[in-house]
């Protein structure tokens, strides 16, 4: 049997041979995916439902039961993590930390699923932690996550929607961050980027016009090492890095009602 | 090829359907019984049962202010002075209930599909059909002669979802909103909303289908009281609405089913509407489906709901849309109607009856059957006169009940259920889609 699966393995074209991780170019996919439209895929009718058994097998092995050890939640969430790169590299920087990539695209998630796989054979006891989902975060975010139980989330180059008929598909939003204020603990910090100058602009202007957000003081930013990893971890960061892009950052911490 | 041609037609048909789409009809009762409305289509029809005669809105000022299509949701304030209604012609009315004067009109980018009055009347929030609740705020109320104009401000929002229920906790402290997406959102209501509503307190989570109505049960004992939801899953919901924590389920299918005779489709008996007594011990449910109404008692110390009895009613097949009471008398009002009859002469339906003995229902036992009483047409408060103002007629046709509930359900599932397609289908679908096209 276990020969069989190795054969199959061996011969599945989708895996490279050398590093034993998935091949992009067979999980190609298209760039934007509707956010509005009604959505096909499972969702956990509350976060109670979220089986931890299948994303974090190591640390919860049995399914959906009290009985485990182990009482952690989900504290990170990448929103649209694409091909999971920031995930991979926080995933040792925070080894203790459960964290989950949400991403709408099927195909890019089943190569971050392939991949997670993959590190973890390659990396014994290592990238346990860290998982993924194939989900519409602008709509179920609270399907799996309860009030207060995340300590950092990320947006990381959302897609734009220039028009402004399409404003309401992006992911930062003054209603959205109504919503990620409620998932996020006091103190707990919201990250955003991304190369389009006009989209930075307006998710800056969401976040600082929202009483339950403040930004980050300079120094605060200079000692949050996750900070540096946004530009430097993820595949859309690498590809703006190449081309000598711009990139416009907005970081902020969630604070109570005032 | 056959079989794309076969899907192409298929495709047809679907659209045919969806074209038709039918309002069902509302009903709702002043606080103190001043006065009951109901809404079928664009036409709203109120009678005055303090001084039993039909009242004709804004006869005073001669202008038409009607609206121009189906009326989605009415509502009474608290304290009866003011009465709201909106729909799909995207203009929210809110009248005096003294001179049934349209005092303020609020143009909607998007259709309304749910609204309400805070319970001091200072504000009225709408909810469109994009998931965004809107409010109002209202000045001292005055009679002018011609409608003042109001922007709404944006409250809230569910992110792209129809807004099915919209409600003021009665302790005024939170706004609870229910969408399509199964999801229940408790929001606390900021001193001043225009600036928008942005702590969430809760999530209520549990549904399993669109969730359709919702209802506060309160009294001396537990003046915070608990939320009550209905939904397209068949079942009533209690919650404990400021930890989001699901507290008890009562399925209402099985009920149902057993009051089916034919048994053709034994599922998807859908939560139309709810409400509740004054003291919160009895809930009475409207469910597709079922002719008559189910009345639920709700024992607020121990959290729980449990089916009390089916109240049948003989001679028609009379399955409500709608419900209505007010806070201080003993009658339970509810319509059965829908905005248009595609295929039959009658234009629309409406069909008013009442029950009596909504105070005793919770003493009785189920054995005791005589508290709660269907009256018949000539016993209704204000007699036959309010039936033929509410229904249009007397003589209704009894034949286009089952026409009418089928339409009346037809139009619900399509409106809040999502499409399942096979998946083939679904590829189908994407064939016309413009980054496919050229390909083939």
């Amino acid at each position: 049997m276990k020969l069989e699966e190795a054969a199959t393995q061996e011969s599945n074209p989708c895996i490279s041979k050398s590093t034993r991780l998935p091949r992009k170019r067979f999980y190609r996919a298209r760039a934007h995916s509707n956010p509005l439209s009604d959505s096909h895929f499972p969702v956990p009718i509350s976060p109670h439902h979220v089986d931890y058994s299948l994303h974090f097998p190591q640390f919860f092995p049995s399914p959906n039961s009290d009985s485990d050890s182990d009482s952690r939640k989900i504290e990170f969430a990448d929103i649209g993590c694409g091909f999971g790169g920031l995930l991979i590299s926080l995933a040792t920087l925070f080894p203790n930390t459960l964290m989950i990539g949400m991403e709408l695209r099927d195909k890019v998630t089943e190569y971050v699923k392939e991949r997670i796989l993959a590190l973890r054979i390659s990396n014994p006891n290592q990238y346990q932690n860290v998982s993924v989902v194939r989900t519409n975060s602008m709509k179920y975010i609270p399907n799996y996550f309860s009030k207060s139980q995340l300590s950092k989330m990320f947006f990381l180059f959302p897609d734009p929607h220039f028009k402004e008929k399409n404003h309401r598909r992006r992911v930062i939003s003054p209603f959205l961050l109504d919503e990620y204020a409620y998932v996020i603990k006091e103190g707990g910090i919201i990250y955003t980027i991304t190369d389009v100058e006009e989209l930075g602009e307006w998710m800056k202007s969401c976040l600082e016009n929202h009483p339950l957000f403040e930004g980050l003081t300079d120094e605060e930013l200079e000692a949050d090492p996750v900070v540096k990893l946004l530009k430097c971890a993820t595949e859309e960061g690498q590809k703006v890095e190449r081309n000598g892009g711009q990139t416009f950052t907005a970081v902020f911490r969630r604070i109570a009602m005032k | 090829m056959e079989d794309d041609d076969s899907m192409i037609a298929s495709e047809g048909n679907n659209k045919e359907a969806m074209e038709v789409e039918v309002a069902p009809a509302l009903i709702s009762v002043h606080p103190a019984q001043d006065s009951v409305a109901v809404a079928v289509g664009c036409e709203l029809r109120v009678f005055n049962l303090r001084e039993g005669c039909s009242i004709t809105l804004g006869a005073e000022s001669g202008e038409a202010c009607d609206h121009k299509e189906s009326i989605r949701a009415i509502r009474y304030g608290a304290k009866g002075k003011v009465f709201v209604s909106a729909g799909d012609d995207k203009v929210v009315k809110i009248w005096s209930t003294d001179s049934w004067r349209c005092l303020y009109s609020v143009p909607t980018e998007k259709k309304v599909s749910a609204v309400a009055i805070s319970d001091n009347g200072q504000f009225v929030c709408y909810a469109d059909k994009f998931g965004v609740v809107w409010v109002v705020e209202l000045d001292e109320l005055h009679e002018n002669q011609t409608p003042v104009q109001k922007k709404g401000s944006p409250l809230l929002a569910h992110y792209c979802s129809i807004i099915t229920s919209l409600e003021f906790s009665p302790d005024g402290n939170f706004i609870v909103t229910a969408d399509r997406d199964f999801k229940i959102r408790v929001t606390m209501l900021p001193k001043k909303p225009i600036d928008g509503a942005h702590e969430i307190q809760s999530y209520c989570l549990g549904h399993t289908e669109f969730v359709s109505c919702l209802a506060f049960v309160y009294n001396q004992e537990f003046p915070q009281g608990y939320l009550v939801s209905g939904s397209g899953d068949s079942t009533v919901r209690l919650w404990d609405f400021a930890s989001g924590l699901l507290l008890h389920t009562c399925e209402v299918g099985s009920e149902v089913g057993h009051q089916q005779t034919n048994g053709t489709e034994n599922n998807h008996f859908a939560v139309t509407d709810l409400c509740a007594t004054p003291d919160g011990s009895a809930i009475f449910v409207a469910v597709q489906g079922l002719p008559g109404i189910l009345v639920l008692s709700c024992n607020l110390s121990a959290k729980t709901l449990s089916v009390l009895r089916v109240v049948s009613i003989s001679g028609e097949d009379f399955i409500p849309t709608s419900l209505g009471s007010s806070l201080t008398s003993d009658f339970l009002w509810m319509v059965m109607g829908v905005s248009n009859l595609p295929g039959f002469d009658s234009s629309s339906l409406a069909r008013v009856r009442v029950i009596s003995g909504l105070n005793k229902c919770n003493l009785g036992s189920v054995e005791e059957d005589d508290n709660i009483k269907i009256l018949e047409d000539k016993q209704v408060p204000c007699g036959e006169k309010v039936l033929e103002k509410l229904q249009g007629s007397l003589c209704i046709d009894k034949d286009v009940f089952s026409a009418a509930a089928e339409a009346v359900k037809a139009s619900m599932r399509n409106l809040l259920i999502k499409k399942q397609y096979s998946s083939e289908r679904r590829e189908f679908r994407k064939r016309g889609r413009n980054d496919r096209k050229g390909k083939r």
